[in-house]
């Protein structure tokens, strides 16, 4: 059933990244619990605005939970405390009347803050070009039902690409590890026959793209797994380092 | 101005063979001598960034997201068409051409959609080779699904979510030529003016979003890849910065804009509920292979769904198109559907929605099996609206999608400023008047995989080449131009968001330029936007400063460029005295309330020009000449 609520936001306030931040106390009045949390921002932005004051920035794009592009630490879980759930997809029937939210970036040793609640996460980027593709050519591809894979497989391929690549598992660990982020990869190509003939190099690489870039290491505390919006497993983890293991050991790529 | 389409002489089968062998080729040496700007890394600027890198030329390619990775192609969720006809029901290069003619409306050119037909197979190649997790049948073989417009099972998919899979794999193969050095990426970045030097895109304006710093960058060709424009009205499936800016620009450069009037309106999107609302969410048409559309008989029934019995439904579209029952193309779909609320049995607290249930094939095939081909929708669904559609049937309504109008293209998808190409739902090219299910994420990947690296090198082998660099005083000027632009929306400091007035456009042109247009609503809805946007540049309030991240600086400046686009779309809908697919004027109707077309007179793409600011633009023509099919009165019956 829809109903309206207030609330009382605190709202990381950064005007670059250079400056000094703070929490604004900010109010959301009249509130829709139908409303997504970006929508309830937007609504306080509109109002900022007309008040003559800066709105909040906040990244978002796809607003249905597909491009990662959306992000904030919503009292203390990036994306908010729901399963499974972007920030875009969070709706505010989860919040009860006259709540106080803490709204924050998400926050990362390898990730510069832009202004407000975003945030530079190309180191991202920067590791999936240390090797997260299958070096094929356009043009230069078998017909594509001469590579049978079975169906499993191809699920459990599947289910590690899902991946949106938004950094909420970086923002969830106490170290700020991207080892999920980086596992999934390896395993969405690893598992596949495709993705076989370089799977040492790419392993290898990728790994050392990530330490290169300030990520910590991973001890194992599962935050990333419990607070992914798309749910990637930590077993991923697992078969990226036994990919990482096999490729020191019995590859000639050092 | 003659419209040179450029097709090729000869058989339809072999147009594309010829004329690949025919285009001048770039000698290898001289590829890294070239600099090809690329405005958008979706499906379409992804696809051909890499490919054009991987030949050896010097790539720049720009988005507006933070990485190439979220453009909007991202949310694609049901399939990809094509002809490889692995279900072994009948399908060939042929069928997909005139499944993709017809679904049209007879108002898209045959030798471009024959080519996309033609390379559609490859299309699943390369990107298996990727690595793009197809689904795939027990035997290991790829799977395939039904889509609306066509009676054989050619979509491939990769769960709900194969436009993800499918951008992963183009940012991977783009990653791999970032890694090289052969693509410069500039993220963040919004292309606000094209730049022309002896009548030739040699260039573009950028603003960097983070910095608001503006920068001029020259190339040898300027590829356009930057979407649609269906944020027109404000409330559509599109993501957030989905624009017609880039294309605008282009436009006002001497592009011209073709079919601006086909605009689609995707029949399953979850439907309104506040005025608050962003955006609205697709629910795939996939859902309608095993969905059954329906409403009560009743009008004014608001007893719960499953209350109603059998007896008290009607399948309307199973009733009415027993051929194609619930898998009609799109189009027919919305209207359908808009009709049966309009008389007064639409469901839902609004009775703007209609019923799409899957308790049947639930009932048939076991909610596991269901689960696994649409569980993140119906997850999606649930979270959307707080209902379990595997308990309730979803209600779903029509809404803004996707934009079959665009920048025209010839064959070789070069626009009319030499040297500017446009790839992808920017251009006009492939859908004619609609555009059906699993063709888009086809169009983009043929364009940027398998057409633009042929024709860009027989453009830039052919031409006379100098040099230029941004000292050239076209660059100052385009950059004069833009810093004005941007100076004068800064001074807005009235008493309407942008956003409010975004809303208010999209209300105006849902309404009477929508789904169902008559000339009185139109004429209305033009002197409507056009007051609007007077009022925008009097009452609009910018916050913030120029040089500085400032969103609501960047929306202004898109929602500018929306309101005076809106009226070419009104114009374009007023110019064409016919309905044909989504363009529907009451006037031109069949007795069973089909579209009407008048082949005598508007068989032919319109291509307008732009004329200055206090100037009608031009309408020019384009014939649309038909040799291997013979135009009928669309039949889904
Ligand atoms: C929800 C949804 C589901 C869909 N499902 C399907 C489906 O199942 N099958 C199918 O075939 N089609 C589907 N479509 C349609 C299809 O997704 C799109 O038509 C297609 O992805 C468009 O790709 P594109 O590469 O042309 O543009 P986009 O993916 O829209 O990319 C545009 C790019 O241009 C950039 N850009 C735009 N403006 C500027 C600017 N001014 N400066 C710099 N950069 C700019 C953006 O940053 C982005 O990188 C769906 C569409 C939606 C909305
Ligand atoms: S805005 Fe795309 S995932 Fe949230």
């Amino acid at each position: 059933m829809t109903r309206t609520i207030n609330l009382t936001l605190k709202v990381w306030r950064q005007p670059a990244a250079a400056a000094k931040g703070r929490f604004e106390t900010l109010h959301a009045t009249n509130i829709s619990t139908d409303m997504s949390f970006l929508e309830m921002l937007d609504v306080v932005n509109e109002q900022l605005t007309l008040d003559g004051k800066e709105p909040i920035a906040f990244d978002s794009d796809c607003r249905e939970g597909i491009c990662g592009q959306c992000g904030a630490v919503i009292n203390g879980h990036p994306h908010g405390a729901e399963k499974g759930t972007t920030l875009c997809q969070l709706h505010m029937r989860h919040f009860q009347n006259g709540d106080t939210i803490v709204v924050e970036p998400f926050r990362a040793r390898a990730f510069k803050l832009h202004k407000d609640l975003i945030i530079d996460r190309s180191p991202l980027d920067q590791i999936i070009q240390a090797g997260g593709y299958i070096s094929v050519h356009t043009g230069g591809a078998p017909e594509a039902n001469t590579i049978p894979i079975s169906e499993d497989r191809a699920e459990l391929a599947m289910d590690a690409a899902a991946c949106i690549g938004c950094g909420a598992c970086v923002a969830a660990c106490p170290n700020a590890s991207a080892m999920l982020f980086v596992s999934a990869k390896i395993s969405h190509l690893a598992l596949l026959p495709q993705g076989r003939p370089e799977a040492a190099r790419r392993a290898l690489s990728m790994v050392r793209k990530m330490d290169e870039l300030c990520f910590g290491n991973c001890s194992n505390e599962r935050e990333c797994e419990a607070e992914c919006p798309k749910e990637i497993s930590i077993a991923n983890i697992a078969r990226m380092n036994r990919e990482y293991i096999k490729a020191g050991f019995f590859s000639a790529l050092k | 101005m003659q419209l040179d389409a450029k097709i090729p002489a000869g058989p339809l089968a072999e147009k594309w063979d010829k004329h690949r062998f025919d285009l001048k080729l770039v000698n290898p040496a001289n590829k890294r001598k070239f600099t090809i700007i690329i405005v958008g890394t979706g499906l379409a600027g992804g696809s051909a960034a890499a490919s054009l890198a991987e030949l050896g030329y010097h790539v720049k390619s720009f988005c507006i997201q933070d990485t190439p990775r979220r453009a909007h192609s991202i949310a694609a969720q049901g399939g990809i068409n094509a002809s490889k006809n692995y279900a072994n029901d009948g399908d060939s290069d042929w069928r997909l051409f005139y499944d993709t003619i017809k679904g049209g409306d007879f108002r898209s050119r045959e030798a471009n959609v024959y080519r996309l037909a033609q390379v559609s197979g490859n299309i699943i190649d390369q990107c298996t080779a990727q690595g793009v997790p197809f689904a795939r049948e027990y035997g290991g073989g790829l799977a395939n699904r039904s889509f609306g417009g066509a009676q054989v099972s050619r979509t491939f998919y990769a769960r709900g979510q194969t436009g993800q899979q499918l951008l992963l794999g183009a940012y991977s193969a783009m990653s791999r030529q970032i890694a090289a050095g052969m693509i410069e990426m500039f993220p963040r970045r919004e292309m606000l003016e094209l730049v022309i030097i002896d009548g030739q895109a040699r260039g573009i304006v950028t603003r960097h979003l983070i910095t608001g710093e503006m920068e001029c960058h020259a190339a040898d060709a300027v590829v356009l890849a930057s979407g649609g424009y269906g944020n027109v009205f404000y409330l559509s499936t599109n993501a957030m910065s989905s624009n017609v800016s880039a294309a605008f620009r282009a436009y006002k450069r001497g592009a011209f804009f073709a079919n601006p009037c086909y605009t689609q309106i995707h029949p399953t999107c979850i439907p309104i509920h506040g005025t608050y609302q962003s955006k609205l969410t697709l629910m795939s048409e996939s859902l309608r292979n095993d969905g059954r559309v329906w409403v009560p008989k009743d009008p004014g029934d608001t007893r719960p769904p499953d209350q109603i019995p059998e007896s008290e439904r009607d399948y309307y579209l199973e009733r009415k198109y027993p051929t194609f029952g619930n898998l009609v193309p799109r189009d027919v779909a919305s209207r359908n559907a808009k009709a049966q609320c309009d008389a007064g049995r639409g469901v839902g607290e609004t009775g703007r929605a209609v019923y799409l249930d899957l308790s049947d094939a639930i009932k048939r095939d076991g909610r596991e099996v269901i689960e696994r081909k649409y569980g993140n929708l119906f997850q999606m669904y649930e979270k959307i609206t707080d209902e379990d559609p595997y308990q309730v049937p979803m209600r779903i309504y029509p809404a803004s999608h996707y934009t079959m109008g665009g920048l025209w293209v010839d064959y070789n998808l070069m626009s009319t400023i030499p040297g500017l190409f446009v790839l992808g739902e920017a251009n006009f090219s492939d859908h004619g008047a609609n555009r059906l299910g699993a063709s888009a994420l086809m169009q983009g990947l043929a364009d940027g995989y398998f057409v633009i690296p042929y024709t860009i090198g027989g453009y830039l082998a052919g031409a006379d080449h100098q040099h230029v660099s941004t000292s050239h005083s076209a660059f100052r000027d385009a950059l004069g131009f833009a810093d004005a632009r941007i100076e004068k929306l800064m001074k807005l400091t009235g008493k309407r968001t942008v956003n409010d007035f975004h809303r208010r456009l999209g209300a105006i042109l849902w309404d009477y330029c929508g789904m169902s247009r008559n000339d009185e609503g139109l004429k209305k809805g033009l002197q409507m936007v056009r007051d609007l946007r007077a009022e925008f540049w009097e009452n609009a309030c910018v916050p913030g400063s120029a040089r500085d991240l400032n969103q609501s600086l960047e929306r202004a400046g898109r929602v500018a460029d929306f309101l005076e686009f809106g009226e070419l779309l009104i114009l374009d809908a007023l110019e064409r005295r016919e309905s044909c697919g989504s363009h529907f004027n009451e006037a031109f109707q069949t007795e069973e309330h089909e579209a009407l077309r008048d082949d005598e007179h508007f068989c032919h793409v319109a291509a307008w020009e732009y004329r200055g600011d206090e100037q009608v633009p031009e309408r020019h023509i384009e014939p649309l000449v038909f040799e291997n099919v013979h135009l009928t009165q669309r039949s889904y019956k």
